[in-house]
């Protein structure tokens, strides 16, 4: 059998279907580090953290940002079943600077009934968020 | 025989109430538009998950985990009884909780089934007959989010893995068509077996170990399976709501036609009394 050479990707939340779209290469925020995804990929499982993924199409990267979730690869289609996801151009920028700032005076000044971890994970959407959403404005 | 004033004041009436059947119609249409959008997005994660949970259910062992056994609970079952948080639409609420009394009445015996309540009618009418209430959430309906199902999901999953339900059932209505609406009656703790997937059985890597994807997965699911038949739910609601809106609508107009043609018999009958009155005192003359 001939390899596949084209990946079918979809990603979809709870509230939508994000995308799904023929794409040449993906990047995904594993759980225990960054995968890339090429076609003919070994069928595999993992949990996504937060973090950004890309895919490619000919010479043209996509960005999205993910915030937790599951990826099922196959050689031929990659389905990711995210908790949120945001395309680069739909992330509202304020927002989440100002999240970014919560976040952080929140774990510089710990208070003690500080929840460490969801501060943490907050602070860490934040600056994927906005990590992402440059990424959409330098590319043009 | 009713006097001319009385019966303007009812056609005055009905005709208002008219009025806010029309209204209530148009805004539950409005409405309707947008949860049916939401259902319809929401359709695509619930099929992967399962897609993805059934491809695993091969390779991993289904009794393996908590969420997938038959529980040696002590507690009777659980059952989620969705319902809205409003009226004035039709038999909605109605068929909901009669389903749910036929649950209970069939699981019957000792110990005695739980409720988890969503919706302030179901809550309202379990609540005041002395059920054992379990939870309950009024007022999501408004705002809905994935959140409010993930709440919603670990409660049952907390009652199911502590051993103090047995099962955990999901009574709903579900989104058919702006016509119509089914009521479902759903299992959803222990999860039901799981199709293995045939075809290709290439064997996966994962990241990290399987059984941990799959106990992280599981939860997600039955979240993912609250979430829909919430939103389900709420699409099946302005339907209904719309349905029996326009049907009142209807009525009233009905009403109002019999009404005025009524009115002016009535109108008739006391002008034709008069002139015989008029004449006879003219002749009598």
């Amino acid at each position: 059998m001939a390899l596949p050479t084209r990946l079918l990707l979809e990603i979809v939340t709870p509230d939508r279907a994000l995308v799904r779209e023929e794409v040449d290469e993906i990047q995904l925020p594993g759980a225990e580090g960054y995968l890339g995804v090429l076609p003919g990929h070994t069928p595999l499982l993992a949990t996504l953290k937060v973090g950004e993924l890309w895919y490619r199409i000919g010479q043209e990267r996509h960005h999205v940002a993910i915030v937790g979730g599951f990826v099922e690869v196959l050689p031929d289609r990659v389905t990711v079943l995210a908790h949120i996801a945001e395309r680069a151009h739909e992330i509202d920028v304020a927002r989440a600077d100002a999240a970014r700032k919560r976040a952080e005076e929140r774990l510089a000044r710990p208070s003690a009934d500080l929840d460490f971890e969801r501060a943490r994970i907050a602070l860490m959407k934040a600056l994927i968020r906005l990590q992402v959403a440059t990424r959409a404005r330098t590319r043009v | 025989m009713p006097s001319l004033l009385d019966l303007r004041r009812r056609i005055r009436a009905v005709k208002s109430t008219q009025q806010i059947t029309k209204a209530m119609k148009m805004i539950a249409a409005s409405r309707l538009k947008r949860a049916q959008e939401r259902v319809v997005a929401a359709r695509p994660y619930a099929r992967r998950m399962l897609q993805v949970l059934n491809s695993l259910a091969a390779r991993v062992d289904p009794e393996s985990h908590p969420l997938l056994r038959t529980g040696k609970a002590a507690g009777g079952p659980l059952l989620i009884v969705i319902t809205a948080d409003r009226g004035l639409c039709g038999s909605f609420n109605a068929n909901v909780i009669k389903t749910a009394g036929q649950f209970i009445a069939g699981e019957g015996r000792a110990p005695e089934t739980g409720l988890g309540l969503i919706g302030r009618k179901g809550r309202d009418f379990f609540r005041r007959r002395g059920f054992e209430v379990r939870f309950e959430q009024v007022g999501i309906f408004q705002r809905l989010t994935y959140g409010h199902a993930a709440a919603i999901a670990n409660a049952a999953i907390d009652e199911f893995t502590s051993g103090r339900a047995s099962t955990v059932h999901v009574v709903y209505n579900e989104f058919k068509s702006v016509m119509a609406q089914r009521i479902v009656l759903e299992q959803l703790l222990p999860i039901p077996r799981l199709e293995a997937a045939g075809g290709p059985a290439a064997e996966y890597l994962y990241e990290p170990a399987a059984d941990e994807i799959f106990s992280d997965l599981l939860p997600r699911h039955v979240q993912a399976q609250v979430y829909r038949a919430l939103l389900e739910s709420n699409a099946a609601f302005f339907a209904a709501q719309m349905t029996a809106m326009d049907a009142a609508t209807r009525n009233s107009s009905e009403m109002i036609d019999s009404l005025t043609l009524y009115m002016n018999k009535v109108r008739q009958a006391a002008i034709t009394r008069e002139i015989i009155e008029v004449v006879s005192g003219a002749a009598a003359t």
